[in-house]
């Protein structure tokens, strides 16, 4: 299979403009003809969702969760980057575009976020207006910070609950199209798979939730905007119910998964505490903008902390590593993420952890509050030191902050061409649930932005192209026999699962593919240890399906079955992500090999031989699938290894 | 530590609750009220019991799914934070903990401790959105906002949409929650143009899903997990009755001048 992103032709800067002065439109009586269907209502869905509806057509869009406005977009916290440059401070879109491939560690496509820099002020533009209440300056114009990485204040943010208000944003549009008849919402449904008529994606099958019935949709379009895969491992900060189901059961269906083993492990997370912890908790990347990271420089002091014999306060300055300081002084604490993350680990592995666990480094904010004020730091982080004490019990006004990395965001998702299509006609994929913007690693404050950018401004012009010639296909009937037999097969499978009569639970084995995951497949992955966990994966996917438990009956609402469904879904896709690993012999952003580290331990990428984007087709199993090769050509920037000393 | 759990099962909307009795033993007091959950869940699992069902999602406080009525208190006993947020550490060894689901007409049981709470969506779908489409939008900064105004209309906005506030009143009111997002919007200069609109749109929908009055116990300011002021209450019928009194034309000459 060829892989043809469809990039227009002419300089960076002029292709979008290009690509939507040549995209066929579908007239506004032709649109009400004609369905969409969009599965997720984060900001992805829920953008696109309520923008589809007010262009006139008639969507159903999907949701698991009670209502639209909980997707997990919501716990987003640090904010959202637009090359508005209001702070004058020398930003422009094409610093953003630059900082973005740059940040990506030069494995993302240079025409898609050039486009995303591009639309980025129309978001905050566009937010602003549905009163979306963004921090503000006393004479009343927008406020900027600067976040992990850039070297501007970009960042447009609503104290620590960005990704609330922005959703609620999002929400509130989708809301105003679901009153006017446009959009029809579906909550507490799990979609589980994707109907395919004659190659073209037509519908989609849905589990109600509450009534455990299957139930068949049909349309002319289907978008994904489900978001990432975090949970493989278990622990990670994404929601509970976040899962990858819909895009796996795409990828099955023959869309291409990109990248699958790039992940963003975030620096600054809560610790670890125990073995019945559920979830991570994410403490927001601004932190860093006045925390300082540090670890003791003496092995001595490493143990008395642990032992509580002395406090942190304790430790003379000259007595802690600032790590970071120390390794990149030119970026310091505000290094990009899968940096910070390493540093981490490193200092950790070397045995200077400070709790007792070992796995955790102090962010300590007493500088701070001695230069700018209690009052400041309490404006600017308030909600989130309040947030760490809840969960913890210690106030970081006190004593610093322990945090530890933990996985927060795929860079990896289903392949899409410059239009946001997968490799099946007419199966759009947007958000997160997508591959293309951010290479091998997310700078801070760009998840919120290619979320909107997708659904608000991207998708809507793109989707058109297609659509315009399906005007003429008439409305689907979800009871054809295409919709019947992939109802059955679902429930077979559902079946399958509910009668396997075995002794363990599902959380059981989530547990232990997580941690095979963190450990052979996380921050640092390695020849043998992709080995192992390519020989041990299997093993685990055989032992669920011969030894899972899982109560109550198909016909009623049954968390335990849905988690079921996700969990063998997830130890599917983890083999593939350590394939992808294996693949990639460099190191770059997020995907770390130890094999392949300039001397003093940074990324050594191989652009020679891997500047590529690795997408897998899917051959009926997991051992069998098939890479393909998308070139990245970089006619823009050129690549060269990313230095933030 | 070890808790008695008074749960109460629903095995649906159609079928008759109860109360049920579970033991819990070796809690840590550092895990979450979930987690400690969770636990029972494998449990009984083990034992070829059925889960109790409970709704959670983001597990740190802002998603606004979980809704747990624990010990007669929305999200219960610590003030200021969700059910997810809450740790056994806030309870004794010992302790007889009685966990329920929101109670309201307008929230029906879907099963043990999940409740429907779409009737919030709809309240929402009849004006909580200022209508802009995606289109033609001027530059942000176009719009100026004083900063206490912003900041004033954020604190309304931080709702995150759970009920509690539902749950905790005697006459299950959703004032608290109609207000939260009619402040937020009245507070902007985007929001006043529909203003009149909206409060009136908003207040007619809370009243046919079956809401009650509010008679300011303000009850639900005090188990709001956000804190939201009942001060947007006042703000609201503030609203409501200028909206009454004043046709939308009068309105907007009024707000000019």
């Amino acid at each position: 299979m060829r892989l043809n992103a469809g990039i227009p032709e002419g300089p960076i800067a002029d292709k979008w403009t290009a690509y939507r002065s040549a995209a066929k439109l579908v007239n506004p009586n032709n649109k009400r003809k004609l369905d969409i269907i969009v599965v997720g209502t984060g900001l992805a869905g829920a953008s696109a969702a309520a923008t589809l509806g007010q262009l006139g057509y008639n969507v159903k869009v999907f949701c698991y969760q009670d209502t639209p406005r909980r997707a997990h977009s919501i716990a987003a916290q640090g904010g959202i980057n637009a090359a508005k440059n209001y702070p004058n401070d020398g930003d422009s879109v094409y610093r953003l575009f630059y900082d973005t491939i740059k940040g990506g560690d030069y494995r993302s496509r240079e025409a898609n976020v050039y486009r995303l820099a591009e639309v980025s002020n129309q978001i905050i533009d566009l937010c602003v207006a549905q009163g979306v209440p963004f921090a503000r300056e006393y004479g009343g114009l927008l406020t900027n910070r600067s976040f992990g990485g850039a070297q501007v204040s970009r960042t447009f943010y609503a104290r620590g609950q960005t990704g609330q208000q922005l959703l609620l944003g999002a929400y509130s549009a989708l809301s105003r199209q679901i009153d006017a008849g446009n959009v029809t919402l579906y909550n507490r449904r799990d979609v589980l798979d994707m109907v395919v008529v004659e190659g073209k994606a037509r519908g989609i099958i849905a589990r109600n939730l509450v009534t455990g019935a299957i139930e068949r949709f049909a349309a002319h379009a289907v978008v994904l905007a489900t978001g990432g895969y975090g949970n493989v491992f278990f622990l990670s900060t994404n929601a509970m119910g976040s899962n990858v189901s819909p895009a796996w059961s795409a990828y099955k269906k023959g869309a291409l998964f990109g990248n699958p083993s790039f992940t963003q492990i975030h620096p600054t997370c809560i610790p670890v505490h125990g073995e019945f912890q559920s979830k991570l908790t994410l403490m927001s990347e601004s932190l860093r903008n006045d925390g300082r990271i540090w670890v003791p420089a003496y092995k001595k002091d490493v143990d008395r902390l642990r032992s509580k014999e002395v406090k942190p306060s304790d430790i003379p300055d000259s007595d802690r590593d600032y790590y970071l300081e120390r390794r990149y002084p030119a970026f310091g604490n505000l290094v990009p993420r899968d940096v910070a993350s390493r540093a981490a680990k490193e200092r950790c592995d070397a045995g200077y952890g400070v709790s007792s666990t070992g796995f955790a480094v102090f962010l300590d904010f007493a500088d701070a509050i001695k230069r700018k004020g209690q009052g400041t730091i309490d404006a600017l982080y308030g909600n989130l030191f309040q947030m760490y004490e809840q969960i913890v019990a210690d106030s970081p006004y006190e004593t610093p902050m322990m945090i530890y990395p933990a996985v927060h965001y795929t860079m990896g998702g289903l392949w899409v061409d410059y239009e946001l299509m997968t490799t099946v006609p007419g199966l759009y994929a947007i958000g997160e649930c997508n591959f293309s913007d951010h290479g091998a690693n997310r700078l801070g404050a760009s998840a919120l932005m290619q979320g909107l950018a997708d659904g608000y401004f991207i998708l809507p012009a793109t989707i058109s192209n297609y659509l315009a010639a399906e005007i003429h296909t008439p409305r689907f009937d979800p009871d054809s026999s295409e919709f019947t037999l992939a109802a059955e097969k679902v429930r077979e499978r559902l079946v399958r699962l509910k009668n396997t009569g075995g002794k363990q639970s599902v959380d059981h084995y989530h547990r232990q593919l997580g941690r095979l995951m963190w450990e052979n497949c996380g921050m640092a992955r390695s020849q043998p240890g992709l080995e192992e966990a390519l020989e041990r994966l299997p093993l685990l996917r055989e032992e669920f399906h011969a030894n899972v438990r899982i109560p109550g009956s198909l016909d009623e609402y049954n968390p335990e079955l849905e988690k079921a469904w996700r969990v063998a879904d997830f130890l599917e896709l983890g083999e593939l992500m350590v394939r992808d690993a294996l693949q990639r012999r460099e190191s770059c952003g997020g995907h770390f090999r130890e094999e392949y580290q300039t001397p003093d331990g940074e990324a050594l990428r191989n652009d020679e031989d891997f500047t590529f984007v690795g997408a897998w087709e899917y051959k009926g199993k997991s051992c069998a699938a098939e890479l393909h090769r998308e070139d990245l050509n970089f006619e823009v920037v050129k690549p060269s290894q990313r230095s933030y000393k | 530590m070890n808790y008695t759990l008074k749960i109460w099962r629903q095995k649906s909307a159609k079928e008759r609750g109860e109360m049920v009795s579970y033991q819990v033993s070796g809690i840590s007091a550092e895990i979450s009220f979930f987690e400690m959950l969770d636990i029972l869940n494998q449990q009984l699992i083990a034992e070829g019991g059925d889960p109790v069902a409970f709704d959670h999602d983001c597990r740190e406080g802002i998603c606004g799914t979980c809704s747990l009525y624990i010990n007669g208190r929305p999200h219960g006993p610590v003030r200021g934070v969700t059910t997810c947020q809450l740790h056994m550490r806030s309870f004794s060894d010992g302790e007889v903990i009685h966990i329920e689901p929101w109670r309201s007409k307008a929230f029906p049981v879907v099963r043990d401790l999940v409740v429907d709470r779409s009737a919030l969506d709809l309240i929402i779908q009849a004006g909580g959105y200022v209508s802009v489409n995606s289109g033609g939008i001027p530059d942000a900064n176009t719009i100026p906002v004083p900063k206490h105004h912003a900041d004033t209309a954020f604190d309304a906005a931080a709702c995150i949409g759970c009920g509690a506030c539902v749950a905790a009143c005697p006459n299950a009111a959703a004032m608290l929650f109609v207000s939260a997002k009619v402040s937020h919007l009245s507070l902007l200069p985007q929001g006043k143009a529909e203003a009149v609109k909206r409060v009136q749109k908003m207040v007619a929908r809370m009243d046919e899903l079956g809401f009650g009055n509010c008679s300011n116990t303000y009850a639900c300011e005090v188990e709001c997990p956000k804190l939201i002021s009942v001060t947007n209450i006042a703000r609201m019928n503030r609203e409501f009755l200028s909206a009454k009194l004043f046709s939308e034309k009068e309105k907007i000459v009024r707000d000019s001048i």
